[in-house]
């Protein structure tokens, strides 16, 4: 079976070089999730402010990370920053700050709702008992945001994951870039490559989101209260 | 009677919310140790207004409460001890939803008083089995009914050692059946001589446990008296008019 392209897969370092940009793409989702995760957190207690005028700015941000698509912001950064600021960003730095803009207004919007869902008796329900603010946010609230949280915060994760396939455009070798260049060099050889190694590549995020969004659907059920 | 010491004295309390209105117009009370206040009155009268008052949980416009001598504010620093020693009960119940029954009766005296494990759990034990739900200490309150659930919120409250335990309509979400296993455990605890403020509308159940009624309307005190004598003889026409609400005529 000469021509068979899953042998494309298996030449020299093919597969290895898939691997090596799945790394890159997991690289930047989980550097820049952990950063939303911070800093959205730090946004969503601001975004439970009494304050109409943080609120007001809170909306803002939170509409244009919405309604502006993630590759357009990517180029915003990408190809803005070197032109206008002389700023030269590698490109993973910059989908690094692009999702990570993404994600901590999303990540702020989830723990927002998730504050605003405890009810206010259960604060006084632990003042109630002599807690200090200290005591009732360590003890009740919190415990309790976080559960509500994990789930959409998994959802987060893997819808993160899956969009650092745009940054092939502003010229980072992840997964599907080095795909792209297996298929290119194996164009005459193997022309059936694409099939095979897009597939390859289907299987590879299936495999890393899958398991996310199993746990995502199990810990939403075992935390329903 | 019991022997008359005042350990919570309010006086003139006024307290409104945003619209301006006052809700609490100028209220004096007095409460002495080992007595059972009930506070009843039509509904928006007041009551729990005036009950989340006495535990600083509802910041008030003037006035002042008076706990063993001692002007209490929630701008104190103090606010969080006082509020020890002044245990209340919610008609919501409000158990922690991610705690066992264990963990939720557990967490205050441990963190908030710092006692010790065994000391705590011991008297976790002999609270439960009173209200008779020592089996259900590794259960999460979404396992629990609402009576078990509202008896457990008592020895939450309970176990803390409180000098006042201030119960907020605790049977008001509950089905009819199940507001006698609660009440029970709250008449027992009258009997054992713990000092209690009272909002119901279980008008027969006031009628048992008080010691003394107070007639709440429009944020003002309009009679207060012995349950006997307010029950059968109301001096005001309020009070009248309030009580007769509780009677229907039969359909001839």
């Amino acid at each position: 079976m000469q021509d068979s392209g899953i042998q494309v897969l298996f030449q020299g370092t093919n597969f290895l070089r898939l691997l090596e940009g799945l790394l890159i793409s997991l690289r930047i989702a989980v550097v820049s999730m952990g950063l939303s995760m911070v800093l959205g957190i730090l946004l969503g207690m601001v975004m439970t402010s009494n304050n109409k005028v943080i609120r007001f700015l809170c909306r803002i941000y939170l509409e244009i990370v919405r309604i502006m698509p993630q590759l357009v912001l990517l180029f915003l950064v990408y190809f803005g920053a070197a032109k206008h600021i002389g700023m030269n960003l590698s490109g993973e730095m910059a989908a690094v700050i692009v999702f990570t803009f993404w994600g901590t207004a999303e990540m702020g919007d989830l723990v927002r709702s998730a504050l605003i869902s405890i009810p206010a008796h259960q604060y006084e329900s632990g003042f109630g008992l002599g807690m200090t603010k200290l005591q009732v946010s360590c003890y009740i609230i919190i415990p309790q945001t976080v559960r509500r949280l994990l789930p959409s915060l998994i959802n987060l994760l893997t819808r993160m994951i899956k969009t650092t396939s745009l940054v092939v455009l502003i010229g980072v070798v992840e997964v599907v870039k080095v795909g792209k260049q297996i298929i290119d060099a194996s164009r005459y050889t193997t022309p059936t490559a694409a099939l095979w190694v897009y597939g390859a590549i289907f299987i590879l995020y299936f495999l890393i989101c899958y398991p996310f969004s199993r746990i995502s659907a199990v810990l939403e059920k075992k935390l329903k209260d | 009677m019991k022997k008359q010491e005042e350990i919570l004295k309010v006086e003139h309390l006024i307290k409104s919310y945003e619209n301006g209105k006052p809700v609490l117009n100028d209220l004096s009370f007095s409460l002495n140790k080992g007595e059972v206040v009930v506070i009843v009155g039509p509904s928006g009268c007041g009551k729990s207004t005036f009950l989340r008052c006495l535990n600083m949980l509802e910041p008030i416009d003037s006035g002042k409460i008076i706990f063993k001598d001692q002007p209490i504010s929630r701008s104190e620093k103090n606010a969080h001890e006082i509020r020890q020693k002044i245990g209340m009960v919610f008609q919501s119940y409000e158990l922690f939803p991610h705690k066992t029954i264990m963990g939720n009766i557990m967490m205050a005296p441990l963190k908030v008083q710092k006692r010790n494990k065994k000391e705590v759990e011991q008297a976790e034990q002999q609270l439960l089995e009173r209200v008779g739900l020592l089996d259900k200490k590794d259960a999460y309150p979404r396992q629990l009914s609402g009576g078990q659930k509202q008896r457990v919120a008592i020895v939450r409250a309970l176990i803390m050692n409180p000098e006042i335990l201030l119960l907020d309509e605790i049977t008001a979400a509950l089905d009819p059946e199940m507001v006698r296993e609660v009440l029970q455990v709250v008449l027992e605890l009258a009997r054992e001589g713990m000092t209690m403020v009272i909002v119901t509308h279980e008008m027969e159940f006031a009628k048992a446990v008080a010691d003394r009624v107070l007639f709440l309307d429009q944020g003002v005190v309009v009679e207060e008296s012995r349950p006997a004598e307010f029950f059968n003889h109301p001096e005001t026409e309020r009070a009248q008019q309030f009580l007769n609400t509780f009677h229907y005529d039969a359909i001839e």
